[in-house]
């Protein structure tokens, strides 16, 4: 306990200090939400292994008090250009925070298509103060976890994506940040607000990129809408470096004959935990929430998936797959709650992991809780290694160990690609995944032409 | 009637079809003053007449039960317990001190277990298959039968009681060795105030003659039981176990903490069956057993094995995790489950797989039916520790739902520290599938009859696994149940 109250402290000190200099200071409604939030903080605290939701995940010992929010010239470094991750990208819609601060020189909105709007959340605290307002104000603050009240009180940056009623965008949008360029850490705490209106579509695709080697810790929170029969297809790409802590919150409300997609992939990371949280609220609602991890030396990711089935129904779906070298370590815990009355739901959960070493661990915790009878539900979860079999046959086919290997990581992970229903987008996730793997053998063009 | 109508009809029925073991026999009790403390413990130990060595360590399990918070984890809801409001010592008043010869157990007791089904004498049941029994009534075993017989071959079956007498230093060795008095609790309580249950001693070698079996019966009110069971099965060795469990029908909720042990050498297995079948409470959910118990085995020594089986049909609340101690290189860990729930019955029970040594393997099958307002959670784990090189585990959990009041929940927890042990876990929530029930109607089976083949397939991985003398009764439980529960 008395641990708990150490590492709390500092953050609610840090609260003080730049209270007065977060955004919409001068708004009363967001003062009050602030102070909710912080006070919420006080009360849960830093969870420690005993938080049932952080059981198998401990948060890094790190010195809050070394960590500072960004500045605006913590986000002027010298970066002249954003990598293109889409193959045929050209001129992308795209916002570009580097160390948490717009960078509106990189960012691109010359095409963005009438009924959407897409701004940096400090930006529409001017232009639309009412707007963040109604989403954000629920009747009390909803967070129960304590880096997602922290964020209620700390947040600085994050975009606010909204799609009018019936508007459809079929070309992806992205939103990039650049972290540990900076010369000190950088902590952070991003609120993202997207909300797609009646029968819209939209792909999103997150980017978060470590690309420099300064630390830095991301507490983001993302609150989203879809509305009736609209679809969102929501992308998170982490390339996080070594150092990097990175906490993400989404919260989903999925509404009637809606569909939420969601992959996260994630390679990098010191410690990359996302836990969403899927309410499906009206009938007909799905949503697919899926993920790849690739992680080695002490590299740690963690999934978290919380699904409330609330009406009759209602289906979901997931599919996570992991791969563990080193000493990485790989936790999946999902949730599949199905409500009194929610009839006819259908829920399909999948975690299969592989370890590549003998140091490497992985911790799953598949659950199910029923309280409907018309249901069909399921988990699966493996734990393995390469299949030995798998690699004889290949290797008695004359491809060298390496390359087999890599190959079966590759169809491994390929399973959970599947899942990604945006092609450009599955492409681009399986480069990454070839990038990845061990480089110390021929790719297979190689060897074809050896 | 449509098939839903059909449902509500027959799980109503079963609502109000009678607990038929919750009789009560009349007969005089001697007990201990109600409540617990320091006297309490030293007044239990009295009466056994124990060395000073158990009364310490009883002592030292309530003092340190003393500081220990009530768990809060569980998903079960009730009250608090009120710990000074039961009875931890009741014994029939004509069992006197310590166990006697048959003939001389109270005719009372030997009706009421004859009325339960379970014979105190020595005869043969079951087209000539043997069992030996211990019967455990309240707080002491009141018989124990064919002693002379296993004693012919070096197995030691009696009670716990006179094991401590006739053989304390195995006792005093392997007694909270594998569930320690800090472990949880309600595994301290019992370390402190256990009163009877049973012993076995397999000497190397031997393959247990006949099934062993202890019946447990609370009869008394407000009493807890509190038995603690030790089975020690040296290289080699074998024995199949049963305990069974009723009590009468009360309207208070009566706790029953009980400790089991198993330990098995090189080469040695143990096969533990349960069939329980405590009083559930009414129909109101007003009154029934809290079954609290630690099981817990140690495969200590290399390829030796313990099998789990339980038919959980019984208690208010069921709240257990029987669980297998991978120690020994090749060891092997079973656990095979069905529970039955219904009216407001509550069932928090699974198992824990812990793999310590090499190419051990475990299984897991647990079959759950939820029916009436009942709630009922798997809750399991594995883990595969660093050295369990090889270390295989299958788990395979599924619920059946009958009616949209019920909750069936899976929380299993998977732990893998190294890379060539191989896990896999499956879970499945549904209800009867309309198609197989179409299937068969289609052909001229009756609804019901239909339903009970479909739920005897659903169970009967399980149901296979238990000895044939419990199959029957146990089988006889699962349609009792669904008989009434599925429509």
């Amino acid at each position: 306990m008395v641990m708990q109250m150490n590492a709390t402290q500092p953050f609610v000190d840090q609260f003080d200090d730049v209270q007065s200099r977060l955004p919409g200071s001068k708004l009363p409604w967001l003062e009050a939400f602030r102070k909710a939030g912080i006070e919420k903080f006080s009360t849960i605290g830093v969870p420690t292994i005993k938080t049932e939701a952080w059981k198998y995940t401990r948060l890094p010992n790190i010195d809050c008090k070394e960590f500072r929010s960004a500045n605006w010239e913590n986000g002027q470094v010298a970066v002249n250009a954003v990598a293109e991750f889409l193959s045929d990208a050209l001129n992308q819609i795209r916002l570009v925070y580097v160390n948490g601060i717009i960078r509106p020189d990189l960012s691109n909105l010359t095409n963005l298509p009438d009924g959407i709007s897409f701004e940096p959340l400090t930006q529409a605290l001017e232009s639309d103060p009412e707007f963040i307002e109604s989403q954000l104000c629920t009747e009390e603050l909803k967070y129960d976890q304590g880096f997602s009240a922290l964020n209620a009180a700390m947040m600085e940056s994050g975009t606010i994506f909204r799609v009018a009623k019936g508007v459809q965008v079929k070309e992806p949008i992205e939103i990039v940040h650049m972290n540990g360029v900076a010369d000190a850490p950088i902590i952070g705490h991003p609120h993202n607000v997207f909300v797609l209106e009646a029968g819209s579509q939209a792909t999103l695709v997150m980017r978060h990129a470590g690309i420099g080697t300064s630390a830095y810790f991301n507490n983001a929170v993302t609150e989203i809408v879809v509305g009736d029969s609209a679809i969102l297809k929501h992308y998170t790409l982490q390339t996080d470096c070594m150092e990097a802590i990175h906490l993400s919150t989404v919260n989903v409300r999925v509404g009637k004959d809606a569909t939420y997609e969601t992959f996260n992939f994630a390679i990098g990371g010191r410690l990359s935990r996302t836990e969403t949280r899927v309410r499906l609220e009206g009938r007909g609602a799905h949503c697919n929430l899926s993920g790849a991890y690739m992680m080695r030396g002490r590299e740690h990711c963690d999934n978290i998936t919380i699904v409330d089935h609330l009406v009759p129904d209602t289906t979901a779906r997931e599919v996570f797959k992991g791969v563990l070298d080193d000493e990485a370590r790989g936790v999946f815990q999902g949730k599949l709650i199905v409500h009194k009355y929610a009839q006819r739901t259908n829920g399909h959960q999948l975690s299969r992991a592989l370890l590549l070493s003998d140091r490497a661990e992985m911790d799953a915790k598949p659950e199910l809780e029923i309280y409907a009878d018309d249901v069909k539900c399921s988990h699966g979860a493996t734990t393995g290694q390469i299949d030995e079999n798998a690699l004889f046959y290949l290797r008695s086919r004359g491809v060298p160990e390496a390359l087999a290997r890599n190959l079966l990581i590759q169809s491994f992970i390929a399973e959970a690609l599947e899942e990604i229903s945006d092609e450009k987008v599955r492409e681009a996730i399986a480069g990454l995944v070839v990038h990845w793997l061990p480089a110390d053998c021929f790719s297979v063009d190689e060897w074809v032409q050896a | 009637m449509s098939g839903k109508a059909q449902t509500i009809e027959k799980v109503r029925e079963f609502t109000d079809e009678k607990y038929k073991f919750g009789f009560v026999t009349d007969i005089e009790t001697e007990s201990a003053p109600k409540g617990l403390s320091e006297d309490i413990v030293r007044f239990i130990s009295a009466k056994k007449d124990e060395p000073e060595w158990l009364l310490e360590s009883r002592l030292k399990a309530y003092r340190h039960w003393l500081t220990m918070p009530d768990p809060e984890w569980q998903k079960p809801n009730f009250p608090p317990i009120d710990y000074q409001g039961s009875y931890y010592y009741s014994a029939p008043k004509s069992v006197g001190d310590g166990p006697q010869s048959l003939d001389e157990v109270d005719p009372e007791i030997l009706k009421t277990y004859e009325k339960l089904g379970i014979p105190l004498f020595e005869q043969e049941r079951l087209s000539g298959i043997p069992i030996a029994v211990d019967a455990v009534f309240d707080s002491v075993s009141v018989a124990t039968t064919f002693k002379a017989k296993l004693e012919e071959s070096g197995v030691i079956f009696c009670p716990i009681s006179e094991a401590i007498q006739r053989c304390p230093e195995l006792v005093k060795k392997y007694m909270g060795s594998v569930v320690p008095y800090t472990d949880n609790k309600h595994a301290c309580l019992n370390s402190a105030v256990f009163t009877d249950g049973s012993f076995v001693y397999i000497p190397k070698g031997v393959k247990c003659p006949m099934e062993l079996s202890t019946y447990f019966r609370i009869n008394a009110e407000n009493t807890g039981q509190f038995e603690r069971t030790l089975i020690i099965a040296e290289e080699g060795s074998y024995v199949s176990y049963l305990e069974g469990c009723t009590a009468p029908m009360r309207d208070e909720n009566q706790l029953h903490a009980a400790i089991v042990e198993l330990i098995t050498m090189d080469d040695a297995e143990i096969k533990y069956s349960t069939v329980q079948n405590w009083y559930p409470g009414d129909a109101e959910g007003k009154g029934g057993i809290y079954n609290f118990v630690t099981k817990r085995g140690l495969c200590k020594g290399k390829n030796s094995k313990i099998s789990w089986t339980q038919v959980e049909t019984g208690s208010a609340i069921t709240w257990k995790y029987p669980s297998c101690i991978l120690q020994g290189d090749n060891s092997v860990g079973e656990f095979y489950s069905i529970a039955i729930t219904n009216n407001y019955q509550q069932a928090d029970t699974g198992t824990k797989m812990i793999h310590l040594g090499k190419n051990t393997t475990s299984r897991i099958i647990s079959k759950g039916i939820s029916a009436g307002k009942s709630d009922q959670m798997y809750r399991g784990l594995v883990r595969m520790g660093p050295k369990a090189v090889g270390a295989r585990n299958y788990t395979q959990c599924d619920s059946l739902l009958v009616g949209d009041q019920c909750g069936a929940h899976t929380v299993p927890y998977i732990e893998t520290k190294n890379k060539s042990a191989v896990v896999e876990h499956e879970a499945t929530t549904s209800k009867i599938n309309e198609e197989q029930l179409f299937y068969l109607r289609q052909r001229g089976i009756p609804t019901e009859k239909a339903i009970a083949l479909v739920v005897n397939g659903f169970c009967r991985e399980v149901l296979q696994q238990l000895p044939m003398e419990f199959a029957v009764e146990a089988q006889k439980l699962v349609e009792i149940s669904l008989e009434g529960s599925v429509g």
